[in-house]
């Protein structure tokens, strides 16, 4: 049990410090790795509370791929550092309002669970009590049945997006060659050959 | 139908197939390659190898320093000095090639009169520094007593094509 | 006795400790050794489908041709760019060879023979191959070279793409075995060999061996480093032992590759059939068997096949295997649900 705590509080420091460092950091390449870094730890405390489902999907999706854009994209921006400071006073007010907002939220949506009528013990009476069957099996037989619509809603918000991102970025450009490998396949040989006779010094 | 045939093979990746049954064929073919250090190839008696300086089956050395090879050299690689020798015969004192400029043309094997400078059919004479890459009078003169048989047997077996 | 050191091992925090640290040996060992030898397998295979003889001077049949490679490396001096980022360029490859090593850590060898037997196997393994990327494309911006830029782009993006095809053919076993633990997984496919998830769903199988190549950069998708336009791709400006690292996290990441192919569709430490004398060489063996074939394969299409163009190598990712996988994941659904074939929970 000590063991365990002790790992959390390991993980759960990392966590902390290299989220702090993802906003303090001055290179945005060392920031998104900063942020790898605190999903790592994060997915790491998911599997301490023994949802290695959540852990292993958070690893996936967002240290696997999110981030990996993410790296993609900071690396070949060529960002000018200074420009950035300039504007940091400017949009601190904005900024420090939102982080109070989402930070309230949390704080309210915390009071929430551990108070009166929504605790813990009644969310685990909605679904399958978790300790009996692995938690992979818990969370499909709640998606699949009680949060049926909400998860097909939120597949089609994914959808949306997607289609929303491709129509941006799609621009039919004129006059480019593409390479379309059916047609080369398909070619036979009486398409791409003509045997031709050359009669002497008289070309073809 | 054609297309259907086509369209078949594309989806049984047929010709992948085909490429990866030849290659597999191919693995136990016997290999073309000689296992260098162990086994050689055949050389031709014509080959231009490293230079040797002959002597006569008495010992006496052959190279009567006509300077014809220094003359015809391309790269000027190769640099003699010459005095009368203690007996009046005219020798060299100094007899250098820079195999480092050598582009191995034997041009100098032609023009000697009395065949001294040959290339012999030696080419492993790989060396760790540049400086022994300059050649001097006595090793051109080691190197031909110790390839003086190959290269003999090499200038008799050429010698009714010259 | 006896009963003293079982408890000692399994009750003790420091028995345990020494018992983990040991199956962790028990396995990296051997693995090391493989990756040297596949490295010797590799030429020689190569070799011998180019009609050449491959290495045969070091050892009896060039048999200590690896361990000399690997003195090598280790005695070269590390280079570090001055204009690199000293900290990422060494900790790439580190990054690069421990994820390859890491995963090993699910993967059944034969009934109960694993170290960690969780319950989500699968998504470990598919989780840890999709950090590998990170040591390549740390590597390629921390050496500031452009060669190494690119071919970290290269990589990543290939990685990325292919990673999405291997997830659907990872699912579609799941379908069909109903557990995300890989010990299951093998256990579902007992029986004679036709029996192993390769026959039902050959298209995917083939689609996660493509993938696999992909994944691994290996020819015909080794555009990260390919020679001919990118000098090295994102190892250039690694020398000795930080290139080595790379060259067997490379080689590492192959043999889990093929072990997880034999995992999901080669009946892993299953005999082909199901009778004696076949059942009664260890599982272990078949095991190896079954990596050592697939590896032959990665090896054989290497000495086969030409390099993909880039514009290719994603079309073949998005535009062929992720619409083909994902109509495979469909129908294999609804095959097991109305055909009556659904695993019992």
């Amino acid at each position: 049990m000590i063991l365990q705590a002790l790992a959390f509080y390991v993980f759960a420091a990392i966590t902390v410090a290299s989220a702090a460092m993802v906003v303090t950091s001055r290179n945005p390449v060392y920031s998104v790795l900063f942020l790898i870094l605190a999903f790592f730890n994060a997915a790491a405390l998911f599997l301490l509370i023994g949802a290695e489902f959540i852990a292993m999907i958070l690893v996936i999706v967002y240290v696997g791929a999110v981030a990996v854009l993410f790296l993609f994209v900071v690396m070949m921006l060529d960002i000018n550092l200074t420009e950035l400071r300039e504007g940091f006073l400017e949009y601190f007010p904005v900024g420090a309002l939102i982080g109070a907002v989402l930070f309230a939220e949390l704080l309210l949506g915390v009071g929430i669970i551990g108070s009166g009528s929504t605790t813990v013990a009644a969310l685990n009476a909605h679904g399958p009590h978790v300790a009996a069957i692995d938690n992979t099996r818990a969370i499909g037989r709640v998606l699949y049945t009680q949060y049926f619509y909400l998860f097909q809603v939120a597949g089609l918000v994914l959808l949306v997006a997607m289609i929303g991102a491709i129509v941006l970025t799609l621009r039919s450009r004129p006059g480019v060659r593409r390479q379309r490998a059916g047609e080369q396949i398909n070619r036979t040989k009486e398409q791409a050959i003509s045997v031709v006779k050359v009669p002497t010094r008289g070309g073809v | 139908m054609a297309s259907l045939d086509r369209t078949a093979r594309a989806f049984l990746l047929s010709e992948l197939v085909a490429g990866f049954v030849l290659t597999l064929k191919y693995m136990f073919k016997p290999k073309v390659t000689v296992n260098y250090p162990y086994e050689k190839g055949p050389l031709s008696p014509r080959f231009r190898g490293e230079h040797a300086l002959r002597r006569y089956p008495n010992g006496e050395e052959r190279c009567i320093a006509c300077k014809l090879c220094e003359a015809i050299c391309p790269a000027q690689a190769i640099t003699i000095e010459a005095e009368p020798r203690d007996d009046g015969s005219r020798r060299t004192t100094r007899y250098d090639i820079d195999m480092t400029k050598c582009i191995y043309c034997g041009f100098c094997q032609e023009a000697c009169p009395v065949d001294a400078i040959v290339e012999g059919p030696n080419f492993e004479f790989s060396t760790e520094t540049r400086e022994e890459l300059m050649y001097n009078k006595d090793k051109l003169l080691a190197n031909g007593d110790r390839w003086e048989s190959l290269i003999a047997a090499n200038l008799h077996s050429d010698a009714a094509y010259r | 006795m006896f009963a003293d050191i079982h408890t000692f091992f399994t009750t003790n925090w420091l028995g345990i400790a020494i018992l983990i640290l040991l199956q962790c040996l028990a396995v990296t060992v051997p693995l090391l050794l493989a990756v040297a030898y596949m490295t010797y397998a590799d030429r020689k295979i190569w070799a011998s489908i180019q009609l050449r003889r491959g290495p045969n001077v070091v050892g009896p049949f060039g048999l200590l041709q690896p361990m000399a490679d690997g003195l090598k490396l280790v005695l070269k001096e590390t280079i570090i760019p001055s204009s690199a980022n000293g900290i990422l360029f060494v900790i790439a490859p580190m990054i690069a060879f421990m994820t390859a090593l890491v995963a090993w850590a699910v993967v059944p060898f034969d009934n109960g023979w694993v170290i960690a037997d969780i319950n989500v196997g699968i998504l470990y393994l598919f989780a840890i191959s999709s950090l590998g990327v990170y040591g390549i494309i740390i590597a390629g911006w921390a050496s500031n070279s452009k060669y190494a830029f690119l071919g970290a782009l290269r990589s990543a993006a290939q990685m990325v793409s292919y990673e999405v095809s291997i997830g659907f053919v990872l699912v579609t076993v799941l379908l069909c075995v109903g557990s995300l633990n890989l010990s299951k997984v093998v256990l579902a496919q007992s029986g004679w060999f036709w029996n192993w998830f390769w026959l039902p769903l050959l298209p995917m199988f083939v689609i996660f061996f493509i993938s696999a190549l992909a994944e691994t950069n290996r020819t015909p998708f080794d555009l990260p480093m390919s020679e001919a336009e990118l000098v090295a791709g994102f190892h250039t400006e690694y020398s000795a032992m930080t290139f080595g690292l790379f060259f067997l996290g490379e080689y590492a990441n192959m043999i889990l590759l093929s072990a997880l192919g034999a995992v999901l569709f080669l009946g892993g430490w299953h005999s082909p059939i199901p009778y004696a004398p076949f059942t009664l060489v260890p599982g272990v063996i078949w095991f190896a068997l079954k990596i050592a074939f697939l590896l032959f394969i990665f090896s054989w299409t290497k000495g086969t096949l030409p390099r993909y163009r880039y514009d290719q190598l994603m079309r073949l990712g998005w535009k062929v295997f992720l619409p083909v996988s994902l109509a495979w994941v469909v129908l294999t659904a609804a095959v097991l649900q109305f055909g009556g074939w659904l695993p019992k929970p």
